[in-house]
C-alpha cells in the first residue's frame, strides 16, 4: 500500500530525515513512534506532500507520488489527518466533509462519529477539541482514502475523547483500512496496530511486531538509543 | 424620482456588483487584491471599445466584455499563482497601475482623452433612459448577489472557503487549491467586466482615471464596511458608501478621505462588516429570526 524508501528531508542545513525506509501493507494499521524530534512530524509532512524530499521515493499502491502534489495524493488514495485536526473552523460539519470534492462521501464519517450527526449544521469552530479530531478524520474519510496517515490524534485530548477516536480507528482497522498512526502515547498505538516502526535522529532504529515491542528493552533503548546511535 | 437620484442608483448598482467581484476572490477565497479597478477598466473599455468601434449593441457589448475581462482576470491569477499574501496585494496594485498606464499611453485605448460618445444603452429599438438604465443595473446586481451565493453554498464555494482558511489543510484533502483561485480570479472578472461595462455605458465616456488605483482602495472600503465574505455586506456596503458622499454632499470633496476612514475604523471596531458574522446587521437579525446554523 505505502512504500517509503531512503527519504531524505532537509531544512536547510538540518537534515530531519535521513534516509527513511518504511512500508504499509494493504490492510495493514503500522504505528510510527519516536520521541519529539525524531522526524515524525518531518515524515508525515513529506508523506503529504507539504515537504519535497531531496531524495529518496514514495509509493502508493504502486504509484510513485514523490513529486505528487497533496491534492493528487488525495486522489490517488491517501487520507491525512493532520496534527491538531486542521478543520475549517468558519465551515459547518456537514461542509467540512463535502470539501474534499463533489464525490465526496459524507456518511461513512456521520456514521463512524454519531455526534457530529448532532452537530452536523454547527461551525467547526465551536467544535470541542476531541471533535475536531473526529472530523478531521471523518474529513479525510469523505474522500475515500486506500490508507489513512493520523498524526498524533491524541495529542491534548481528554482521554475519553481519545479512546472513542482510538474505538473507531480499531473498527476502521478490522475492516481492513491500511493505516499509519504517528502517537506519542505508545502503549495505545502499540494496542492498535500490528506493527511498528521507532524513528529516531530520521532514521528508523527499530521495527518489529507490536507485541513483541512493548514495554521492551530494545524499545527504551531505540527510544533513546537514537541519541547513543548517533555518535557511533 | 429624479435623475439624480435614479442616477446615484445606477451607479450603487455597478458598485455592488464590482464588490462582489471582489468579494468573490478576497470575501471567498481570501485572496487581497488592491487592483480591482484594472479588471473594471478591462470590462468598461472592452465595451466602450466594441461598442463605439465595432458596432456592437449594448447587449452583445456588455456580455463580451464579460468573458474577456473573465479570460484577463484569470491570466493574472496564473500570475497569482506565485506571489501570496502581502505580496500579492502589492502585485495586484501593480497591475493596476499597469493597466492605467497603458491605457492613458496607448493611442489605441484613446489614451489621456479615453473612448468618448458611448451611445445610450439600448435593448432592441428600445433605449434604456436612466430610469430603466437604474432598474436594469440594480436587477443585474441582485443577480450577481444570487449567483455569488449559489458559488458560496457549492463544493466550489466551500474549496474556497477552505484555501482562505487553511490553504495546505486544504490541498491535502484533496482540494487543487492554484485551480480554484485561478477559478476565483476568472469569476470575478467576470462580474467586474460586467460592472464595467455597465459603468461604462452610464457615463458614455470612459478615461484611464476613472479607473485609478483610489477606486480599488474604494470597492474594497464598500466590501469591508459591509462584511468580507458575504453577498449582503458587499450590497449594504456599496449602497452606503455610494449614498454616503451624495448626502453629505459639502464633503463630496473628501470622499476618498471618507472611504479611508471608514476603511480604519471599520477593521478596528468592526472587523465584521455591518453584515458580518458579529456584526450589527447579524446582530439586530439575529433578534428576528430563530439562528440558522452558520451560514
Amino acid at each position: 500500500m505505502l512504500r517509503v524508501e531512503g527519504l531524505v528531508v532537509r531544512y536547510g542545513a538540518i537534515e530531519a530525515l535521513k534516509g527513511c525506509d518504511l512500508s504499509v501493507g494493504a490492510g495493514a494499521a503500522v504505528c510510527l513512534l519516536g520521541a519529539n524530534g525524531a522526524g515524525k512530524t518531518t515524515l508525515v509532512r513529506a508523506l503529504a506532500g507539504w515537504e519535497r524530499p531531496v531524495a529518496g521515493t514514495i509509493e502508493l499502491q504502486g504509484r510513485d507520488v514523490t513529486r505528487l502534489p497533496p491534492w493528487e495524493r488525495q486522489r490517488a488514495g491517501l487520507g491525512v489527518v493532520p496534527e491538531g485536526g486542521r478543520v475549517f473552523g468558519d465551515l459547518t460539519v456537514e461542509e467540512n466533509l463535502r470539501v474534499s470534492g463533489r464525490d465526496a462521501d459524507t456518511r461513512i464519517g456521520l456514521e463512524l462519529f454519531p455526534v457530529l450527526t448532532e452537530r452536523r449544521t454547527q461551525r467547526a469552530g465551536t467544535l470541542s477539541g476531541g471533535e475536531r479530531q473526529m472530523l478531521s478524520l471523518a474529513r479525510a474519510l469523505a474522500g475515500r482514502p486506500r490508507l489513512l496517515v493520523i498524526d498524533e490524534v491524541s495529542f491534548g485530548l481528554m482521554p475519553r475523547a481519545v479512546e472513542s477516536i482510538f474505538g473507531v480507528l480499531a473498527r476502521l482497522r478490522d475492516e481492513g483500512m491500511s493505516m499509519l498512526v504517528i502517537e506519542q502515547e505508545e502503549a495505545r498505538a502499540l494496542g492498535l496496530c500490528a506493527r511498528a516502526y521507532v524513528l529516531s535522529q530520521g532514521a528508523v532504529q527499530l521495527e518489529g511486531p507490536s507485541g513483541e515491542l512493548a514495554g521492551s528493552e530494545a524499545l527504551r533503548a531505540a527510544y533513546l538509543g537514537g541519541a547513543g546511535s548517533a555518535a557511533g | 424620482m429624479s435623475q439624480y437620484v435614479l442616477s446615484v442608483i445606477a451607479s450603487g448598482g455597478v458598485w455592488a456588483i464590482l464588490t462582489l467581484s471582489l468579494n468573490l476572490i478576497t470575501g471567498y477565497a481570501g485572496q487581497v487584491s488592491l487592483g480591482q479597478a484594472a479588471f473594471f477598466a478591462i470590462g468598461a473599455y472592452a465595451a466602450a471599445m466594441l461598442s463605439t468601434r465595432t458596432g456592437f449593441g449594448f447587449v452583445p457589448a456588455v456580455l463580451a466584455a464579460m468573458p474577456i475581462t473573465g479570460v484577463a482576470a484569470a491570466a493574472l491569477g496564473l500570475l497569482a499563482l506565485r506571489v501570496k499574501d502581502d505580496f500579492l496585494v502589492f502585485a495586484t496594485i501593480g497591475v493596476n497601475f499597469i493597466v492605467v498606464a497603458i491605457l492613458q499611453y496607448t493611442d489605441a485605448f484613446g489614451g489621456a482623452q479615453g473612448i468618448v460618445a458611448i451611445p445610450l444603452p439600448a435593448i432592441g429599438p428600445v433605449t434604456l433612459q436612466i430610469g430603466a438604465y437604474a432598474g436594469l443595473v440594480v436587477a443585474l446586481a441582485l443577480l450577481a448577489g444570487f449567483a455569488s451565493r449559489w458559488v458560496e453554498r457549492s463544493w466550489l464555494g466551500y474549496g474556497f472557503a477552505a484555501v482562505r482558511q487553511d490553504e495546505l489543510a486544504a490541498r491535502t484533502i484533496g482540494v487543487p487549491a492554484a485551480q480554484l483561485k485561478v477559478v476565483a480570479f476568472a469569476l470575478a472578472g467576470l462580474l467586474a467586466g460586467l460592472a464595467g461595462a455597465l459603468y461604462a455605458y452610464f457615463l458614455g465616456n470612459v478615461f484611464p482615471q476613472n479607473f485609478a488605483f483610489v477606486i480599488s482602495i474604494q470597492v474594497m472600503a464598500m466590501l469591508v464596511l459591509g462584511g468580507l465574505g458575504t453577498v449582503p455586506g458587499a450590497i449594504v456596503g456599496a449602497a452606503v458608501l455610494t449614498a454616503l458622499p451624495e448626502i453629505l454632499r459639502p464633503l463630496a470633496d473628501y470622499r476618498y478621505t471618507i472611504f479611508g476612514l471608514v476603511l480604519v475604523i471599520t477593521v478596528s471596531f468592526l472587523p465584521g462588516g455591518i453584515m458580518g458574522h458579529g456584526g450589527l446587521g447579524d446582530r439586530a437579525l439575529g433578534r428576528l429570526r430563530p439562528r440558522r446554523a452558520a451560514t
